[in-house]
């Protein structure tokens, strides 16, 4: 094979992420304030927690209705770590994804077991718990006007401002995507993908449905877990309501409306909900309104999502 | 003369029961390397009970299922398809939303790494293996006479052409036994012929075939020894020709047999 | 003692609230095998309508018919344009359409009605009354009764009346029944409307206790849900018994344990019996044809 096969064929297998990562360079050649960075800078972290999302959906079928519950998680680790316990932050960060990851594995293995509604109302179950523990435990964490956050400081370099979170959030998101993208090309992508289209025939052949749909749910819980932590590190401040039902709901429309299973699906969901917004300011009270029509008329109409339907179109006409 | 000793597969005395009725009353068989063994029976007989009580779908209520010499009743069906048993479906389980070659590949999982993190980072060895694992696969699919169809969605292909994709994948774990659920249902006398062939080329690698069919003339031609059910039981064994002589088989399957005449009138399927 | 029995009457209540949930939940579920999501919405809109009504210069009876038939209507409208476009949908298709239409429902509430909480005049005065050391209201004593009432009617409906046969062949095979000349949509329509009517009116009587506000939908359909799953999905007699037991067992952690996570017991319940029983106390297991 040639240097520019292979070299086309790598392009081709990663396309997605040099795609991502070229928006990201050349983005801020159209933003003009700090806000605008900002708002980006959100979409990377969301997007993130949506990839993770779309790891378990886009492949088990799993529903899950409380994946705020992880991100909530997230962001209270950084704020309560070093408050509580002392420890600088980014272990905070560190021991807080731990702990989402370790969660999911718990509480993963008895969820699975269960299937379709049952299983959605459980992780619905799981998130409002969470979210329960953070707005009651007003010793720990400051209750429903939530805490503070320090700042991350690593080796002196203080993370702040909205730029710097852009590339920090940027940079992040394409390693997550990176490693999403490689488990999709391995032999455990092939087995989510089986268990997608069929249990029992995945079984049959080998795959320990059980086990690998546990493996994605645990991933998707770190993705979400660190989304979380990022958030409440950019913003200084925490409140529950980073980990509540309409988060859940929207990491669920994003996942939806952007294309189950596809990557650059859920940084288009997750853009196209978070900016959508800024623009028509009037959403923003709909929001509620807005996200259950979305996900109402994306289920009937375009049940693949946004970019797996325009890549099967533009496959068509090749 | 060989018997039990050296079955790769056996099955002792299997009971299992849904809702008060028995639909395996105390089924024993056993198959040895290399033999195209047939299960027939009419409808409702239990023989696609019985492919997943075996094949560990449905669990037993009673009996032994022995695959090599070893225990393997009530394990679920990913540990068995490790032990080497692998199956197809009657009603077709493919993976549609995959490639013809990517299904096939998935068959390959048994013989894969399971390094996770390897798979997160893309370490070259993950690339060799994917790289290897689909030259067997394509492999396969050249002998069920895919291989021109690897990449197209397995959505496009034809009924035929699917049947014969999921034999490749179930090929693809390289297992000591392969079960066929009625392979030739919904086949064509062509593609019906195609299959004669395939599954006789498996029985010639070593591999023992157990099938469930209706098609008597494909049965009745390439099995080595048959197994005939009825109502959960057994009703008789033996080679194509013992088999269709047996006057209890004749009668319960085939249609009786009207002595007075001397000839054999269809009554019923 | 009277403390206990306290709690034995307040569990009562809202446990009432929850199997009229369940209910509702159980019926679609059998007309349709779809789990509405958005049942807790109903018995919100219930409330909510009835204050609109109020607010427009209606009197009690006849903003709480409006409220009813016009939820019973969202209900269907529901069915015909969420539910049954997508009618052999995978699961997470049908869950997400009704998680959805749960959502859609409540934002469209929030922006109509803003997100105060709302109030309703009791029907029996505010007068407690005392049975045996502890207190109650009439307004509760008539939401345990009205429930009661609810049960027996539906039953009687389903079991001696034409229509309600009806609507149990649809349910149980949908081809058979229309083979038979029913109008299989129309039934399950009719079952719909049936279950919002009843939440709706559930709603209405739960509201002078306590209030109605755009949000209240979510925790309902949880708990409801619980109470239906405990009972098992699909038996009208277990959505009885599963929200009492979800009632009780929320009245009793509020009063003995902490009433900071009294909502919690719901969910906790989902979390053990699902657990425990991943189909209920009552429901069916099944086996994956292959």
């Amino acid at each position: 094979m040639s240097v520019f096969e292979s070299l086309r064929l790598s392009l081709h297998a990663n396309g997605g992420v040099l795609a991502l990562a070229g928006v990201m360079l050349f983005l801020p050649f159209l933003l003009t304030s700090d806000f605008h960075y900002r708002v980006i800078a959100v979409v990377w972290i969301f997007s993130l927690a949506v990839v993770g999302l779309n790891i378990l959906m886009g492949h088990t079928g799993v529903v899950s209705l409380g994946h705020g519950g992880f991100v909530g998680l997230g962001a209270y680790s950084v704020a309560v770590g070093p408050v509580l316990l002392g420890i600088p932050v980014w272990l905070s960060l560190l021991v807080g994804v731990l702990l989402g990851g370790f969660l999911a594995l718990l509480i993963g293995k008895p969820l699975l077991r269960l299937k379709g509604h049952y299983l959605a109302a459980a992780t619905l179950g799981f998130g409002i718990l969470v979210f329960m523990l953070f707005s009651n435990e007003v010793r720990w964490t400051g209750g429903p006007d939530g805490m503070s956050v320090k700042r991350l400081n690593l080796f002196g370099w203080e993370v702040r401002g909205a730029q710097t979170w852009y590339w920090v959030g940027a940079g992040v998101l394409l390693v997550g995507a990176w490693m999403a993208r490689n488990l999709e090309r391995s032999p455990t992508g092939r087995a989510l993908q089986a268990i997608h289209g069929s249990e029992v025939a995945a079984a049959i052949t080998g795959v320990d449905v059980a086990g690998y749909k546990l493996i994605a749910f645990v991933l998707s819980a770190l993705y979400a877990t660190a989304a979380g932590a990022m958030m409440a590190l950019m913003n200084g401040h925490v409140t529950p309501g980073i980990g509540d039902f309409l988060v859940s709901l929207q990491l669920l429309t994003m996942v939806v409306l952007g294309g189950m299973g596809s990557l650059l699906g859920a940084v288009v969901g997750a853009a196209l909900l978070l900016v959508l917004p800024q623009f028509l300011t009037v959403v923003h009270d709909y929001e509620h309104a807005f996200i259950g029509l979305i996900l109402i008329v994306c289920m009937i109409f375009l049940r693949s999502g946004i970019v797996p339907t325009l890549h099967a179109r533009f496959r068509k006409y090749q | 003369m060989s018997g039990p000793l050296t079955a790769v597969l056996e099955v002792r005395d299997l009971v299992i029961e849904f809702g008060g009725v028995r639909a395996l009353d105390g089924v024993s068989f056993h198959a040895r390397k290399g033999q195209v063994l047939s299960v027939i029976g009419p409808n409702g007989a239990g023989k696609t009970t019985l492919f997943n009580v075996v094949s560990g779908i449905y669990r037993a209520n009673a009996g032994q299922v022995l695959l090599a010499g070893q225990e393997v009743a009530g394990q679920p069906p990913h540990i068995l398809a490790r032990r080497g048993l692998s199956r197809t479906f009657q009603n077709l389980q493919i993976f549609f939303q995959m490639s013809v070659i990517e299904n096939v590949m998935v068959g390959r999982h048994v013989h894969e790494g399971r390094n996770l993190l390897a798979h997160l980072c893309g370490l070259r060895s993950v690339g060799r293996q994917n790289a290897a694992t689909r030259e067997q696969a394509l492999r396969l699919l050249d002998r069920v006479g895919l291989a021109a169809h690897a990449d197209r969605p397995a959505a496009s292909m034809a009924y035929g052409a699917l049947k014969r994709l999921e034999i490749a994948r179930a090929l693809a774990i390289e297992p000591l036994v392969l079960m066929l659920d009625e392979p030739a249902a919904g086949c064509n006398p062509r593609e019906t012929a195609e299959l004669d062939e395939i599954i006789q080329d498996i029985a010639r690698s070593g591999i023992t075939v157990v099938l469930v069919e209706h098609n008597i003339r494909l049965i009745m031609k390439i099995s080595d020894h048959i197994v005939v059910l009825n109502y959960g039981r057994k009703l008789s064994e033996g080679t194509a020709a013992e088999v269709s002589c047996d006057a209890k088989v004749v009668e319960a399957y085939l249609g009786t047999v009207d002595t007075q005449a001397g000839v054999v009138s269809v009554v019923g399927a | 003692m009277s403390e206990f029995l306290q709690f034995i009457l307040a569990g009562m209540t809202v446990g009432a609230i929850y199997s009229v949930v369940a209910l509702g939940f159980t019926m679609v579920f059998n007309a349709s095998g779809v789990v509405n999501f958005a049942q807790g919405e109903f018995v919100m809109l219930g409330g909510m309508l009835t204050v609109y009504g109020l607010a427009l210069g209606m009197p009690y009876s006849v903003a709480a018919l409006f409220a009813v038939v016009a939820t019973s209507l969202i209900s269907v409208a529901l069915y015909d344009f969420a539910i049954r476009p997508a009618r052999g949908a995978p699961v997470y298709a049908l869950i997400i359409i009704t998680v959805g239409a749960s959502i859609l429902i409540r934002g469209l509430t929030k922006i109509a009605f803003g997100t105060g909480p709302r109030d309703l005049p009791p029907l029996l005065g505010d007068e407690p009354v005392r049975v045996a050391g502890a207190v109650i209201l009439p307004q509760s004593m008539l939401v345990i009764a009205s429930t009661l009432a609810i049960y027996l009617c539906l039953w009687l409906l389903l079991q001696k009346t034409l229509l309600g046969h009806a609507v149990v062949a649809s349910a149980n095979n949908r081809m058979a029944a229309q083979m038979v000349g029913i109008d299989v949509d129309v039934m399950t329509r009719f079952s719909f409307s049936l279950s919002a009517a009843i939440g709706a009116f559930s709603g209405i009587l739960i509201s002078p206790i306590t209030l109605v506000s755009y949000d209240m939908g979510t925790m309902l359909a949880l708990k409801g849900f619980a109470a239906a799953i405990l009972g098992g999905m699909g038996s009208p007699l277990g959505a009885i018994l599963g929200g009492v037991l979800v009632g009780l067992s929320e009245a009793m952690s509020a009063g003995y344990l902490s009433s900071q996570y009294k909502d919690a017991t719901a969910f906790v319940i989902i979390i053990l019996v699902l657990f425990v029983f991943p189909n209920g106390l009552v429901g069916k297991s099944g086996h994956e044809r292959v």
